[in-house]
């Protein structure tokens, strides 16, 4: 690139090379002009066309409106919200095309066609105009004394800056008063509570619950519940058999297991996604959104995933009917991690 | 090659017979301009020029698309209510009868299954703003990877990568409001990332959804910022990315008689109205009509948001994939506890990466800027051959993202190859770091062959592919020589050298000399200087 190309030399060109003999750019080619800039007919033939491609324009919205009547939707037959959904939008598809096809034809075929040329000038405004805003921005200056005033000017700042704060402080009251740490380290179950079937909410028998199996759990009386849908979010709960012999129970935990029926919580330690699937064979649960998997023989360990911490485990037991129930909470928050969680 | 001539202005054009219409075009002409000074208006935009190139329409698509996207978004605000309401459904979606829902879910049935052209409409919106942040993203390609952000269009590349993130938390807030399964579950993952984020997380989770999750505020929350906050500022940036393309005029590609002090190119009145205009209907049209054949995001078939069911294979939309992918790809056990607080790295790394690569490619002119010191007006754009650690670096970083973005498939991948989830994750991960500097070198080895041919062509002609025995037996094949047209769009590009670091008045130089040393030898110690007319001349002599 030469000098000459770029406007005011002044300008630093840092490291740039700037090469003693350029190539001289050429100037522009010759126009080669169209066919239907040559051959009235041939122009005559695309005028033409074009004008075809809007009457096809016009035929579209017809038919568009033709098939919102003749094609309306049946309640309940999904074939006719198909049609509906496919034949309106194909009539509005080529209203919309055939006038984009001729618009853009009749700018390449039929209007003026050679490049034309406009100078560019430097962005920044010319000398005279920088110095007439600098001129005026020191007489607006003196005259409201804005630098001279200074006790004026800081305390107009400092106010402007404090007088957003109200809006920052209403934004409190986006969530309730009180503070979130208890919800989240506490769910619905608590002693005694039964273990029922997602959704339905029947309870599970022990007996019911075979070897390999695995159910989805909610804690009764969920449903019933105001904020059900908060609840279900860190109760939910999925129940499996394993032999006894299978599961590696650590001190403690000895009587949290109903002869090898687990529960654990079924909402990710990561981010909180159900974990939902159940690998019969190996005893892992693996989360769709992230695959952290757990190992359900050794109190679901993280054993691969972006996860860290076990699924927390619900201690269980059975009632005096053969009712799975739980023995208590939850002794930790289920659930993704959060800056407060074991303070 | 004519000049722009400046349309006479004010008078209407004698030459035209004033005829009924004429008439009435004239007086409604004068009476708006004696109003609002218009004629200034189309004196100064009117014969404006405007540069041919098909890459230039990139982000013609995505400004249509918005328009597509505000067109149907309107018809679907007619019929959507931002509610998380429970209500029982009760449209014409058999299987889905009499099940427990928000009024969003619902709504949305009804609008699909029970408003006529409704489903098409959200598909038209979808499928638009699918094409949106696709088209903004190619875009922005274009434009680094041509070197058009340069001086003076620094500034215009914020607000284009500005736009890129509207754009994305546009699609999310759209994706999140019909309230199903899978955007519930989106929703989910953006409260347990939320809750990761210290100190501040768990309340910013509290205060965003109303209390725990999912609450029952959070529908229309998102809706006040998918219809009112993000589309006004989207608007205004497109606003000010338009004014700014007009302040700085459109780059060109060098070719014979563009230079850096002209645009060559069509008028904006009529010929790139036309095609522009024309182009728009286009954009919509195609977008329609995938609409009308190509299903997008049965809410239906995932069903309403509960926290306790999931699907196999589940995955945001495309746009959000990278940053799904970054949280997917962390190694097990990176969560802490000290103090009894909790540090979940496994969150708070992928998303300081993500920041990291977005301040990257928002700061990317500033950088190059800084290394070259060059302080000229750039209204050329490269060919991306010319400038080879610019593009290196692109096809590096576009290299990180497509990991990051495979990655949010993994299990998708893995079942779809018969492989196992683990090992397909591990490939990513050393993908993550061997893929970008792998795709460095072979760009920039590409760009520098490149380069040579050029350099080899300009001076010595294409090869004809027509073999010739001399008299002494040889046989050469022909070279073609090109013609000065053909020639200088191969010898004029901008060039670099790496910086002479110099000691400064007390004798010292000083880290930052020495760092913007390393950086600029980084990029350009492998230059290929264009070439010279010397050269050519040179060149000529040997021929003949």
């Amino acid at each position: 690139m030469t000098t000459t190309d770029h406007e005011l030399p002044t300008r630093s060109t840092g490291i740039a090379v700037i090469e003693e003999h350029p190539v001289e750019n050429p100037g522009f080619p010759p126009v080669r002009p169209r066919v239907t800039d040559l051959d009235p007919k041939k122009e005559k033939g695309q005028e033409r066309r074009i004008v075809a491609l809007f009457f096809v324009s016009i035929i579209g919205s017809v038919l568009a409106i033709a098939a919102y009547i003749v094609f309306p939707i049946v309640p309940g037959d999904m074939l006719s919200v198909r049609l509906n959904t496919m034949l309106f939008g194909v009539g509005i598809a080529l209203a919309l095309l055939a006038i984009g096809f001729g618009v853009v034809h009749w700018s390449k075929a039929l209007m003026h066609g050679h490049d034309l040329v406009e100078e560019r000038h430097e962005t920044r405004g010319s000398e005279a105009t920088r110095e007439r805003a600098v001129e005026i921005f020191h007489e607006a200056n003196e005259e409201s004394g804005f630098t001279r005033r200074r006790l004026l000017r800081n305390t107009l700042i400092t106010a402007a800056v404090v007088a957003p704060l109200p809006a920052v402080v209403a934004l409190r009251d986006l969530a309730p008063m009180e503070p979130p740490y208890d919800l989240l380290k506490h769910t619905v179950w608590k002693e005694g509570t039964r273990l029922t079937r997602d959704p339905s909410g029947t309870p599970i028998r022990a007996a019911d619950v075979t070897l390999g199996s695995a159910f989805h759990v909610i804690p009764e009386g969920l449903n019933d519940l105001p904020d059900a849908l908060e609840q279900k979010a860190k109760a939910a709960v999925l129940l499996m058999r394993l032999k006894p012999e299978d599961l590696h129970v650590s001190p403690g935990r000895e009587d949290w297991n109903y002869q090898g029926i687990v529960a654990y919580s079924k909402i990710c330690t990561h981010v909180g996604c159900p974990v939902a699937l159940y690998e019969q064979q190996t005893h892992h649960l693996l989360c769709p959104c992230h695959q952290s998997q757990f190992d359900i023989t050794q109190e679901a360990k993280v054993i691969f995933g972006p996860a860290k911490r076990p699924l927390p485990q619900l201690p269980i037991t059975v009632d005096k009917d053969g009712y799975l129930i739980a023995q208590s909470d939850f002794t930790e928050p289920v659930g993704p991690s959060f800056w407060e969680r074991v303070l | 090659m004519t000049s722009t001539a400046t349309p006479p202005v004010g008078a209407p054009p004698a030459r035209q017979e004033a005829g009924k219409g004429m008439r009435f075009v004239n007086w409604a002409a004068n009476y708006v301009d004696e109003r609002t000074s218009l004629s200034g208006f189309v004196k100064f935009l009117g014969r404006k020029i405007f540069p041919n190139h098909w890459s230039f329409m990139l982000g013609e698509v995505a400004l249509y698309s918005f328009i597509v996207i505000l067109l149907s978004g309107t018809f679907l605000t007619l019929f959507f209510q931002a509610s998380n309401a429970e209500v029982v459904y009760d449209g014409s979606y058999a299987p889905l009868k009499g099940v427990e829902m928000s009024a969003a879910m619902s709504s949305t049935l009804d609008l699909s299954f029970d408003i006529r052209g409704g489903l098409l409409m959200r598909q038209i919106h979808h499928w638009a703003a699918l094409v949106f942040v696709a088209s903004i993203g190619l875009h922005m390609l274009r434009i680094f990877f041509t070197g058009a952000f340069r001086k003076p269009r620094e500034l215009n590349w914020i607000v284009g990568f500005l736009l890129f993130i509207l754009a994305m938390a546009e699609g999310f807030t759209g994706y999140s409001l019909p309230d199903d399964l899978l955007s519930g579950n989106g929703l989910r993952i953006i409260d347990g990332m939320l809750k990761g984020i210290p100190i501040v997380g768990t309340w910013l989770s509290y205060l965003i959804f109303g209390g725990e999750f999912p609450g029952d505020q959070i529908v229309g929350r998102l809706y006040m910022l998918h219809i009112m906050v993000l589309p006004a500022l989207v608007i205004a940036a497109i606003g000010i990315h338009l004014v700014l393309m007009v302040v700085n005029k459109h780059t060109q590609f060098a070719a014979p008689g563009a230079t850096e002090r002209n645009v060559v190119g069509v008028p904006i009145l009529p010929v790139f109205a036309g095609k522009a205009a024309g182009f728009f209907f286009l954009v919509f049209g195609v977008i329609v009509a995938v609409a009308s054949f190509v299903q997008i995001n049965p809410v239906w078939v995932y069903g309403p948001y509960d926290p306790s069911p999931i699907s196999a294979g589940t995955q945001p939309d495309w746009y959000i994939g990278f940053a799904d992918g970054a949280l997917r790809l962390v190694p097990s056990g990176w969560e802490f506890q000290t103090w009894g607080l909790t540090w979940s790295f496994n969150i708070i790394v992928p998303v300081l990466v993500l920041l990291v690569f977005l301040v990257l490619v928002a700061a990317y002119p500033y950088i190059e800027a800084w290394i070259t010191g060059d302080k000229r007006e750039h209204h050329i754009a490269d060919r991306p051959r010319n400038a080879p650690t610019r593009t290196a670096i692109g096809a590096a970083g576009v290299t990180f993202y497509a990991v990051l973005w495979a990655a949010a498939s993994s299990d998708i991948i893995a079942t779809h190859f018969k492989l196992a989830v683990e090992h397909v994750t591990y490939t990513l991960q050393a993908l993550l770091i061997l893929g970008p500097i792998i795709a460095y070198f072979v760009t920039k080895r590409v760009c520098i062959g490149l380069q040579k041919k050029d350099r080899e062509i300009a001076l010595h002609g294409y090869e004809s592919g027509r073999l010739v025995r001399m008299p002494s037996g040889e046989y050469i094949e022909v070279h073609q020589p090109l013609d000065a047209y053909e020639r200088w769009r191969l010898v004029s590009y901008d060039s670099y050298q790496p910086l002479m670091v110099r000691p400064n008045a007390a004798g010292r130089i000083g880290f930052w000399q020495n760092f913007r040393g390393a950086l600029s030898r980084w990029f350009y110690e492998d230059r290929i200087a264009p070439v010279s007319q010397l050269e050519l001349d040179e060149a000529a002599k040997h021929h003949h």
